[in-house]
């Protein structure tokens, strides 16, 4: 593979990721991640649409008149997140009915707009599709990573089998209750943006005020 | 009546659509930074969600449902897979319109929100605002409620997160922490505290 489109497909994993650097996509990084099943199809369908709305508008790319272009491509990304939708729905109902509202919400998931938006109306097919492909990755592992402690530590198990024999069948381990509340997502990800930033100190954000040492009683 | 305030506060506090649905998110921690910018687009909110809930709900009850055609003569049509597309094409529509308005007839507040308003088409509070009414079979009263209550819950959490960074500005946070992590930190907090609303019945 050539360097350029190494670089357009490996970047946003980790060094431009989506999620923990651009801000994109959270609400479904939060809300799927109790469990590593549901988290998994979620990735696969964000994939999914990101990758053919990337394709398909990059190709229709010279038609689309500048100020109409954001009700084109809703329309493009909600037929598309139709066919998802009705496909796991004649599938895999029992997933669908877990995911709730959140596989309609890819219609809003800011990545799919994000993309097209500042790539793909820019760029031809061919790099717009490895564009959209490193993005759906940099979100994917994210999610497998936040789904993965959420449902191990949680209920002690991944995918439905149990890793941690739980206290309640005789094991050892006491489910941790708060992995799969709310407020849990938060945390896992702000901690995972704390580890990726003092792994990558680039991509750390420059504080408003700086302390000075002076101003701390224990220096006086 | 109580139905309905109970309804309100279930969906302003215990359901609350950013606390515990993490809807809405994007523009949450983006647009967090200073209380008064929170204030317009929390009010900007509140407006587009009680009124697209609303008319998203007439949408599905008269055209979309299963049979709900019969009015036109035509039974057994079952139009509900073009939800999606056509709730995202009202919303679209709709701060279209509110913004042309706001342009003509209220410049200082067409000024004041400026370049929230076409945000909140992508905002996807006010998409699952219109699924979850879709989802709990909403009657129309009820949905105007839902609409307004899950409305301000969604602006009552943005402006107390922007207070809260506010304030932390000139806080000592590890540098890996700065800016994003924190805030994440912030959210989960204010989430567990909001879950002592749970269970709540008047």
């Amino acid at each position: 593979m050539k360097n350029e489109s190494r670089k357009v497909l490996l970047e946003p994993v980790v060094d431009n990721n989506p999620i923990t650097l651009q801000i994109l996509g959270i609400c479904s990084a939060l809300a799927v991640t109790t469990q590593l099943a549901p988290a998994l199809i979620m990735c696969i369908a964000l994939t999914f649409v990101l990758i053919s709305s990337s394709a398909i508008i990059s190709a229709i790319r010279h038609h689309i008149p500048t100020n109409i272009r954001i009700i084109v491509f809703m329309t493009i990304i909600a037929s598309l997140v139709i066919v998802v939708d009705q496909f796991l729905r004649a599938f895999a109902y029992e997933l669908s009915k877990q995911l709730s509202v959140f596989v309609g919400l890819i219609i809003t998931n800011c990545i799919v707009l994000g993309r097209a938006e500042a790539y793909a109306t820019q760029n031809p097919v061919w790099p717009s599709v490895l564009d959209a492909a490193g993005h759906s990755l940099g979100y994917s592992l994210i999610l497998v990573m936040v789904a993965i402690v959420r449902e191990l530590f949680g209920s002690g198990s991944l995918f439905g089998i149990a890793i941690l024999p739980l206290s309640t069948d005789g094991g050892w381990y006491v489910t941790n209750g708060l992995m799969l509340l709310a407020p849990s997502a938060f945390f896992i990800i702000g901690l995972f943006i704390w580890l990726i930033r003092s792994w990558k100190p680039k991509q750390q954000e420059k504080p408003d005020y700086r302390i000075q040492i002076v101003h701390r009683t224990e220096f006086l | 009546m109580t139905a309905h305030l109970q309804l309100f506060i279930q969906a302003a506090f215990v359901e609350n659509l950013a606390l515990s649905f993490f809807l809405g998110m994007c523009t949450f921690l983006a647009v967090s930074k200073r209380v008064d910018t929170a204030l317009g687009l929390g009010a900007a909110v509140i407006v587009v969600q009680t009124i697209t809930v609303a008319i998203n709900n007439l949408i599905y009850h008269y055209l979309l449902e299963e049979n709900a055609l019969a009015w036109m003569g035509l039974e057994q049509v079952d139009l509900s897979f073009l939800g999606l597309v056509t709730y995202i094409g009202v919303i679209a529509a709709l701060v279209q319109i509110l913004e042309m308005t706001l342009d003509r007839y209220f410049p200082i507040l067409y000024n004041a929100l400026g370049i929230f308003l076409p945000l909140i088409t992508v905002n996807c509070a006010i998409l699952g605002g219109s699924l979850f009414m879709v989802e709990r079979n909403f009657n129309f009263t009820e949905s105007i409620v839902y609409g307004l209550g899950s409305g301000f819950g969604w602006a009552l959490a943005l402006v107390a997160l922007a207070g809260i960074r506010e304030k932390l500005k000139y806080s000592d946070i590890p540098n890996g922490l700065q800016g994003l992590g924190s805030t994440f930190i912030i959210v989960g907090l204010m989430s567990l505290a909001f879950m002592g609303f749970s269970g709540i019945q008047l």
